[in-house]
């Protein structure tokens, strides 16, 4: 079925350069599996294409259960020389919890 | 040997601005060690330069002087030492400031230590003459043609100066660009006689510095769940309980709001983060990969098992240079047509300064019109018809002047524009300069930190 990634995991961003960071932690071992497995660079490239003009770098810490993305050149030149309102990318971290992804119809959602 | 088994350190400021409440709660709320307090942000450097320049007595955090006259009867009751990076681009001035509150309360046998050497500004010539070029880490660029337009330039410095005051029996540390997590490591370098090779506890320190950098992002601010999170406004700050072994526990007073669990703290260790195997500050390189997190009772979370390796041969240097300017107004709109009408006032903007000889490009051309989901551009649905908008209105350039000219033609179109149009409260905006960063290494070697403790006469 398909869910909301909020479902199964959180997030917190924030400024990176001219970029934002974008953390993203499953609640459990299972759903960092999948957020593992679907949340690709190139997906998350395409969800915020019309934020994030720039390259998308993952990083992984499974023992957090977290994946890091860097959304480069995605606040309108850096944190103080943007006129955008959210100049720090601030809101981005629940911009990708709003992404819809694929469990297992029996899935245990935590949220 | 370390002096004690434990240490109780709290940091109270996430940045200059941030509430008050945060270090006077956590002097009266619970037990504490230490009180640290972080200042600077990036932009915050330059500021303080500017202010410096206007008046030689100015540049550093005067929040800070504030903040110690409301809680240092208290911390000299309890014990609690005070280490924070207040001294921003003028450390010695913040120390005179924090000496005369000192003697205002009446409160003997205070020693503040000072720690300065990280503000490279006056001698950025000579260091590029030398043989560092501060290349830009993000664009790969020479500092030197842009010489003329740097406002600020500091070297992040690291704990072993704050340790080495702290040593000299220091109760108040006033630093320089000390880094966020540098001002908590060096209390517990210091109590548990940790040094530069132990690069494991090194780690574990500036990784439970960056946990409490920002304040109450770690007890539950801005955390995802928030309805979860009990009693926000009396939240409280966090409590780092450091052991000796470099295990830590992440806590908070007894009877605040907020909430510390393994969803909050991650919450905050993924915080402005780049790899996460390598977080460098000038104390070590820190593998957030390493670390283990435990549920160990409510409101509290057991840190361990965190890896370290030797810090790098360069300081980080954080600077700031002037690149022109931007502006921007804004106006509500109402409906019905909201976001039709709003279009339509931008655009009359535009055609009004060039019919004025100011003619802005199409990409030129800020626009953001607030309640059709500009956060989340592409993401959520933008609503099909919001009852009313905010548009913002602007642009950035190196004319000032045709800057302003854009600013004035914001406000008239209450009366000139669509019906509906208000919100002009704010007034005429003005034009600001744009103050950018420039991120760049050089040898550490080429640095050099003083510390000087004195007690107030």
């Amino acid at each position: 079925m398909k869910i909301a990634l909020s479902k199964i995991a959180y997030a917190r961003s924030g400024d990176k350069g001219d970029g934002s960071n974008v953390g993203v932690v499953a609640y459990t071992p299972e759903g960092y599996e999948i957020i593992k497995q679907q949340l690709t660079e190139d997906r998350v490239k395409e969800h915020f294409s019309s934020i994030c003009f720039g390259e998308v770098v993952r990083y992984e810490a499974p023992n957090l259960l977290a994946l890091n993305f860097i959304l480069h050149d995605s606040l309108g030149g850096g944190g103080s020389e943007s006129l955008k309102t959210d100049a720090q990318g601030k809101t981005h971290g629940l911009g990708i919890l709003m992404m819809e992804i694929d469990v297992p119809d029996d899935f245990a959602v935590s949220n | 040997m370390p002096n004690r088994e434990k240490v109780l350190i709290a940091n109270g400021q996430g940045f200059w601005g941030d509430s008050i409440l945060g270090p006077v709660r956590l002097v009266n709320e619970g037990p504490l060690d230490y009180l640290t307090l972080d200042y600077l942000a990036e932009v915050t450097m330059s500021i303080m330069q500017k202010l410096k320049s206007r008046n030689p007595e100015m540049g550093y955090a005067t929040d800070f002087v504030r903040m110690i006259e409301r809680v240092l009867p208290q911390c000299r009751e309890k014990g609690i030492k005070i280490v924070a990076n207040a001294g921003g681009v003028n450390p010695q001035a913040c120390r005179a400031a924090v000496a005369d509150v000192v003697k205002k309360l009446g409160i003997s046998g205070v020693r503040i230590g000072v720690v300065e050497g990280d503000d490279i500004l006056a001698d950025l010539k000579l260091l590029i003459d030398g043989g560092e070029p501060f290349n830009n880490m993000d664009t790969g660029e020479p500092l030197a043609p842009y010489l003329d337009q740097v406002q600020s330039a500091n070297v992040y410095i690291g704990a072993e100066p704050i340790v080495e005051a702290l040593q000299q029996d220091a109760d108040i540390v006033i630093s320089g660009r000390a880094t966020d997590p540098s001002v908590v490591l060096a209390p517990m370098m210091y109590e548990f006689g940790w040094t530069m090779d132990d690069y494991d506890l090194l780690a574990a320190g500036t990784i439970a510095g960056h946990i409490v950098e920002c304040g109450s992002q770690c007890t539950g601010g801005n955390y995802a769940n928030w309805r979860n999170v009990p009693d926000m406004a009396r939240m409280g700050y966090p409590v780092i309980e450091a052991n000796p072994d470099g295990t830590f526990a992440v806590t908070k007073h007894e009877n605040t709001g907020g909430l510390v669990t393994v969803e909050t703290v991650t919450s905050q260790l993924v915080y402005e983060m780049g790899d996460p195997a390598r977080y460098i500050t000038p104390d070590c390189i820190a593998d957030f990969t390493s670390i283990q997190l435990k549920q160990d009772g409510e409101n509290r979370v057991a840190v361990s098992g965190i890896k370290g390796a030797p810090a790098t041969d360069t300081y980080k240097v954080s600077m700031a240079y002037h690149s022109g300017y931007k502006i921007v107004g804004q106006l509500t709109v109402a409906g019905p047509d909201a976001v039709d009408k709003a279009k339509l006032c931008a655009d009359i903007v535009f055609d009004r300064v060039a019919m004025d000889g100011c003619e802005f490009a199409p990409d030129e051309r800020f626009v953001e019109i607030v309640g059709t989901n500009v956060c989340h551009a592409g993401i959520a649905a933008a609503p099909a018809e919001p009852a009313e908008v905010v548009l913002r209105v602007g642009a950035k350039g190196n004319d000032k002047k045709k800057l302003e000219r854009l600013g004035m033609e914001i406000v008239p179109l209450v009366t000139s524009g669509p019906p509906g149009v208000t919100g002009f409260a704010g007034g005429r905006p003005k034009a600001s300069d744009i103050i950018s960063y420039w991120p760049a290494l050089m040898k550490k070697d080429k640095i050099k930190c003083t510390v000087s403790v004195e007690e107030v006469k």
